[in-house]
């Protein structure tokens, strides 16, 4: 590595550190992707005149290589629509932990050339990444329906402990006998396997949590490679990823009201959740005219929308009913829970794309006080996050997780496809509660019709 | 214990207190395009990717290279676009009115 690599590669990182410091502040966010993307296309076009890349042959494979993944992912990338990001996230985050698995085995290869320091933090690096590779994969199939349940293997615990085990002693085989190379397969193998028994068993409302912690171990992951490598670029860039994606995994368990160790050590119970689910017969159903006069002569509305309302793409006609009952001189708030939506993050994002500005969305905290001065509380698409059970039923399995108090409106209408459960299975007390009211219907139809009748009014 | 490695012992220190307090006061409505940033930051692996398919030797090396290659230009391009994309909503001057 020449002076003039080393310096560029000092330039990423900073640019890199500098991009993700910006990200961490709305007003500076798009300014940092940008900085770091710089920094990045400096950094792949100088290694591209390293002198020691081997021979003409392998500049075309990788130039090759490149310009595939490129397509595929600027085209998945542009495709694919707000509502779906998370999986996304899981999928690409799952190739960075991949590709830094391939190159710790890489580098395995070559061992005559590496002291035991070395090989040890290869291995450690492929079985992250390993990890974080087929975990990812799962977390995109569970988020994309791909995988619909929860599966839970007999003896799940004690067949990870025993993957753990397994992968741990052939690693060690490794370290001590680096020339047996054969073991490196079986070694790979058992890590990505893990990955699945341990994702496996989590439910889909987990996976964001997952998802951020599978992206922390990745960053782990290109950290050790950089080590390997010797490339301090690859060492900070890592190392910072793998922190703060530690702080942000805590965070978001944090906002989801959750134990990190028990998202990834234990599924919620069944038997409760069918326990509360005696009473259904108290639902008062109601229809779009009555609902429309409810909300048209209202002085204050709040709209708390979830992943439903995605699901549904009611967010467009959402902010069209919005904007219509402001030209009534209505209030019209929006009260979003942290984890409305499938992370920390999302709804803001899709309400924000359906053009709803910044300054009538208020989360949790600052919307739950303003319930009891308010007519109406449309709830659309959500369940879990207004279910007064985390208030007041210790034996619920979401018991304790901050929700929003809608309940204390004067009128709750809800709009709700079925009467199915929420994502977290457990059944929802509010719908039996004597001010709600419930809309059934495609979120999106039941919208346009309310705009519909709201304007001839 | 060399000097060089006293010295990336310093950097792994700095580099986790560096990612703990740069992210410590992250506002909730960040977090999503935050993990997808960090996301594209490690991408800087495809750097790794580059060298370690340039030095393969043999035809098994290659392959395990050029997949490499492959995923982690995924892992940057993807993380990139799909960041920059939710960023985008966040600037404070797209104050489109519905008509």
């Amino acid at each position: 590595m020449n002076n003039m690599t080393q310096i560029i590669y000092l330039a990423t990182t900073l640019l890199l550190l500098l991009g993700l410091k910006k990200m961490s502040s709305p007003k500076t966010a798009m300014n940092g992707i940008v900085l770091a993307g710089w920094g990045m296309v400096i950094a792949i076009l100088v290694t591209f005149f390293m002198p020691n890349l081997h021979g003409f042959v392998n500049f075309e494979l990788m130039i090759a290589a490149m310009v595939i993944g490129a397509v595929i992912a600027w085209y998945s990338g542009k495709k694919v629509m707000m509502i779906q990001i998370p999986q996304m996230i899981a999928l690409y985050n799952g190739m960075g932990g991949g590709a830094a698995s391939a190159i710790a085995i890489l580098e395995l290869l070559h061992y005559e050339n590496s002291s035991i320091a070395i090989r040890c933090l290869a291995l450690f690096g492929a079985m992250i990444g390993a990890i974080s590779f087929s975990g990812s994969i799962i977390a995109f199939a569970k988020l994309q329906d791909i995988i619909k349940r929860e599966i839970v293997l007999p003896l799940h615990q004690i067949l990870n402990v025993t993957l753990i085990a397994a992968s741990i002693i052939l690693a060690l085989y490794l370290l001590i006998f680096p020339d047996q190379i054969f073991f490196i397969l079986p070694f790979f193998l058992i890590a990505s396997v893990l990955g699945l028994t341990f994702t496996l068993p989590i439910g889909g409302a987990n996976m964001p949590v997952v998802i951020s912690l599978f992206n922390a171990m990745t960053g782990l992951a290109v950290g050790f490679n950089g080590f390997v490598l010797n490339n301090p670029a690859l060492m900070v860039a890592g190392i910072v990823v793998g922190a703060s994606g530690t702080l942000l995994t805590q965070l978001m368990a944090k906002a989801m009201n959750k134990n990190i160790l028990s998202i990834l050590f234990s599924t919620l119970s069944k038997s409760v959740s069918t326990e509360s689910s005696a009473t259904t017969d108290n639902m008062k159903s109601i229809e779009v005219d009555d609902t429309a006069i409810m909300m048209a002569y209202a002085t204050k509305v709040i709209i708390t929308p979830g992943y439903g309302m995605a699901v549904a793409q009611a967010q467009h006609k959402i902010s069209e009913l919005a904007h219509q009952l402001e030209q009534r001189g209505i209030a019209v708030k929006f009260g979003i829970h942290p984890v409305a939506g499938r992370m920390p993050g999302h709804m803001n994002v899709l309400l924000a794309e359906a053009g709803i500005s910044y300054d009538k969305i208020f989360d949790l905290d600052e919307i739950n006080p303003e319930f009891s001065n308010t007519d109406v509380a449309l709830v659309i698409g959500a369940n879990d996050v207004v279910n007064p059970a985390a208030i007041n039923e210790p034996n619920s399995p979401i018991y304790g997780m901050p929700v929003l108090n809608v309940s204390s409106a004067k009128n709750v209408l809800v709009i709700k496809r079925g009467k199915g459960k929420g994502f977290s299975g457990v059944e929802n007390s509010l719908f039996n509660m004597d001010n709600v009211h419930m809309l059934y219907g495609d979120g999106m139809n039941v919208v346009n019709r309310l705009v519909q009748v709201i304007k001839n009014l | 214990m060399s000097y060089g490695m006293i010295i990336i012992l310093y950097l792994i220190i700095l580099a986790i207190f560096t990612g703990y307090e740069m992210i410590g006061r992250v506002p909730v409505i960040l977090h999503t395009p935050l993990m997808s940033g960090t996301n594209f930051i490690h991408g800087i692996i495809l750097i790794g990717a580059m060298i370690a398919l340039g030095q393969a030797v043999n035809p098994l090396e290659q392959i395990i290279g050029f997949f490499a290659v492959l995923i982690a230009t995924i892992n940057v391009v993807g993380g990139y676009v799909v960041t920059e994309r939710m960023l985008e909503m966040f600037k404070t001057d797209k104050k489109t009115t519905n008509p």
